[in-house]
């Protein structure tokens, strides 16, 4: 059972390593959690999880794994279990190599006398019944069955850790869904290349010590200049029609590019559904915010780092056909697809930020089509680290 | 402070509401020997936390402070080559004597020291991205060796370590494995209720109602950039309580909100929320129960 729990999680993508797992080992050994499963849950979180992203993958395995037996466990994990695994012979010295160690620790022995003890539990809680799903009825819920209870604070009521797994309250922190412009920030300040441009203006001062020892004490002042994100990003976003439900989402990613402060130069432009001979300064894509495509291709070099934003869903007359554009008040004799080949084309590296769950990519042809000219990657906090490795790390 | 299974306990103190799973956290990190790494919302306690672990264990604290600047080796200890070269050349002190310029940092300082100490690591995320992993080894082993004389600095009592992270970057996994994780989640209401009580002990009860029916509202609404968090309410609660501001006054509008809200976007947001969406609420005790429970 106690092994579930590790696999459970690594399954889920949880990066916990052996070296964890024995951290948690040993805060049992020392009785941290003090028989109560509240609190072994909260301990195996301590131990375990290392990000709050994760803590509702933590809860929905920890729910999983111990969903048998949480009627029959109530609060408590008996003395007994302590006892076995305070013998030290049951406790060999794992080192991270020995993962055959760690399965005999975890063995049927230990899962039936696990068991067992919840047999005998069940007869004392008087069946019980199970709490799932009945809300404020857990037969656990009295703050007498608590025996070591919470010092201080804590919470107004006890609640039963089955119920504080179940309840869900971290999905809010999840990367892989959720978009918040502090996490957003966070993925993007990976997006930097630091070179040294510019003018000589700090001191170096090994440069200084080295030099003035080799002239003979006389101090010789080096200079050098600082250290520079040197990243541009050229941003190009797709609104209005099917965009439309994925504004919340592209303003909170516009929003942290603006705040990240380590960028060098930022340029943002809008397009609808396709990009043709213009981008527009602004969303509302007036004729007077026209720039030629070709205009920002001629004036910004290769290094600029390209990210589109859209959902690549179109017709596909949009993308392959000359006057493809849908919209009336323009005509546009050269394909969409035309201006995306030129701009994978001229600059070194770029990505295509899809708001819509990957599952849904292959049910439009176009998203087919201009995948194979841009890496794409989902809207999502985890989408966007990957989009920034894309464009900053080494190529694979 | 009580001694009980061989080590030391943390059982929070007068001045701090402290979680039950938070203490557990931090008596889990002590009895395991192992940094203690806290994470949260801006505003949860985070820092003070340390200070209040010292005070309930009765050990001295030693703080960190990680700026962007901060390298790991200045932690342990600075070799002062500036003044060396200085008194070298101007004749001032005995240059022959490095260990006159050897400096120990927090983590030297918390090593060396006689006793244990309580040693906070604070907002490491503000530093380089390779700063922690460079501390790695010293954090194991609680012990390293200053290179200009040879000297080995051991740790003669483990200290306690406490790290606090705003999640401005990512920490290392090599890092993470090595910690003790704990979030310090948003207090609810009833625990809101004593963490209030603790910073304004004579509130008027109806007062404190409708102080957290706001609070807690505003911090519903998704326009919002920045969310208030509880130190915010702490001083807002003070600005009123200054200002004499009677329960009658708070019915109508937010007082100060100035005290809770910190950007001009955020404002304006909440002026135009009105005829924007005109949810605004009618009568505030209605929403009472919804935090109540």
């Amino acid at each position: 059972m106690f092994l579930d729990l590790f696999y459970g999680l690594r399954q889920q993508g949880v990066p916990v390593a052996i070296q964890e797992w024995q951290t948690f080992l040993r805060a049992l050994e020392e009785g941290l959690h003090g028989s109560s499963l509240l609190r072994f849950y909260h301990l195996g979180r301590a131990c375990l999880v290392k990000s709050e992203t994760f803590f509702d993958a933590y809860d929905r395995v920890f729910a999983k794994v111990f969903k048998g037996v949480e009627g029959a466990l109530g609060d408590k994990v008996t003395e007994e279990i302590l006892e076995w695994l305070r013998d030290p012979k049951n406790f060999p010295n794992l080192s991270p190599e020995e993962l055959a160690a760690l399965e005999r620790l975890s063995s049927d022995e230990l899962m039936r006398k696990f068991l067992e003890t919840l047999g005998e539990q069940t007869e004392r809680h008087d069946g019980g019944g199970r709490w799932v799903g009945t809300g404020g009825k857990s037969p656990y819920g009295h703050g007498g069955q608590h025996p070591t209870g919470i010092r201080v604070g804590g919470e107004g009521k006890s609640r039963s850790a089955m119920k504080v797994a179940e309840e869900r309250r971290f999905r809010d922190y999840r990367t892989d869904v959720t978009l918040d412009i502090r996490q957003l920030r966070v993925a993007l300040r990976r997006l930097r290349e630091l070179t040294r441009t510019g003018a000589e203006t700090e001191l170096d001062l090994d440069e200084t010590i080295d030099e003035t020892c080799k002239n003979a004490g006389e101090i010789e002042l080096i200079f050098r200049a600082p250290r520079k994100n040197d990243v541009r990003v050229l941003l190009l976003m797709d609104v209005g029609g099917t965009m439309d439900p994925y504004h919340a989402p592209v303003s909170r990613l516009l929003t942290a590019l603006h705040e990240e402060r380590g960028l060098r130069e930022l340029e943002a432009y809008y397009f609808h559904n396709c990009v043709y001979d213009a981008v527009y300064k602004t969303a509302r894509m007036l004729r007077a915010d026209a720039v030629p495509t070709g205009d920002i291709m001629r004036r910004l070099d290769p290094r600029w780092k390209v990210v589109f934003v859209g959902d690549a869903a179109m017709h596909p007359a949009e993308l392959l056909e000359p006057n493809g554009q849908i919209d009336p008040r323009r005509t546009s004799e050269t394909p969409g697809i035309y201006w995306l080949h030129q701009i994978a084309a001229h600059f070194d590296r770029g990505v295509w930020m899809n708001p819509e769950a990957p599952h849904d990519w292959n049910g439009y042809p176009t998203t087919r089509v201009i995948q194979r000219l841009f890496p794409m990657f989902h809207l999502s906090v985890d989408g966007l680290a990957d989009a920034v490795q894309a464009l900053v790390g080494t190529r694979t | 402070m009580a001694k009980s299974n061989g080590f030391l306990r943390f059982a929070g103190t007068p001045g701090y509401i402290a979680s039950g799973p938070l203490v557990d956290a931090v008596n889990c990190a002590i009895a395991l020997e192992r940094p203690l790494l806290i994470k949260g919302e801006p505003g949860t306690g985070k820092t003070v936390l340390a200070r209040h672990v010292a005070e309930g264990l009765g050990m001295p604290m030693i703080s960190w402070h990680i700026k962007s600047t901060s390298k790991a080796a200045d932690g342990l200890y600075v070799y002062d080559t500036v003044q060396r070269l200085n008194d070298s050349r101007f004749g001032t002190g005995d240059v022959s004597d490095i260990r006159r310029y050897i400096k120990h940092g927090p983590l030297g300082e918390a090593f060396a020291a006689p006793e244990r100490r309580v040693l906070l690591i604070d907002e490491i995320d503000k530093a380089d991205l390779e700063f922690p992993n460079d501390l790695l080894r010293e954090l194991d082993e609680m012990r390293f060796t200053v290179l200009e004389t040879g000297d080995e600095v051991v740790a003669k009592e483990r200290p306690v370590v406490l790290i606090t992270s705003n999640n401005e970057k990512e920490l290392p996994d090599a890092f993470l494995r090595r910690c003790i994780f704990h979030f310090i989640e948003f207090p609810d209401v009833p625990l809101m209720r004593k963490i209030v009580a603790v910073h304004h002990p004579h509130l008027e009860a109806k007062l404190l109602d409708q102080v957290l029916i706001k609070f807690y509202w505003l911090r519903e609404q998704q326009e919002l950039r920045k969310k208030p968090s509880t130190s915010e309410l702490v001083d807002w609660i003070s600005a009123l309580l200054k200002a004499g501001i009677s329960p009658d006054q708070m019915e109508a509008h937010i007082p100060f909100l100035g005290a809770l809200l910190k950007k001009e976007q955020d404002v304006d947001a909440l002026q135009r929320y009105d005829e924007r969406t005109g949810k605004y609420p009618q009568r505030w005790a209605d929403l009472g129960p919804r935090y109540n429970q």
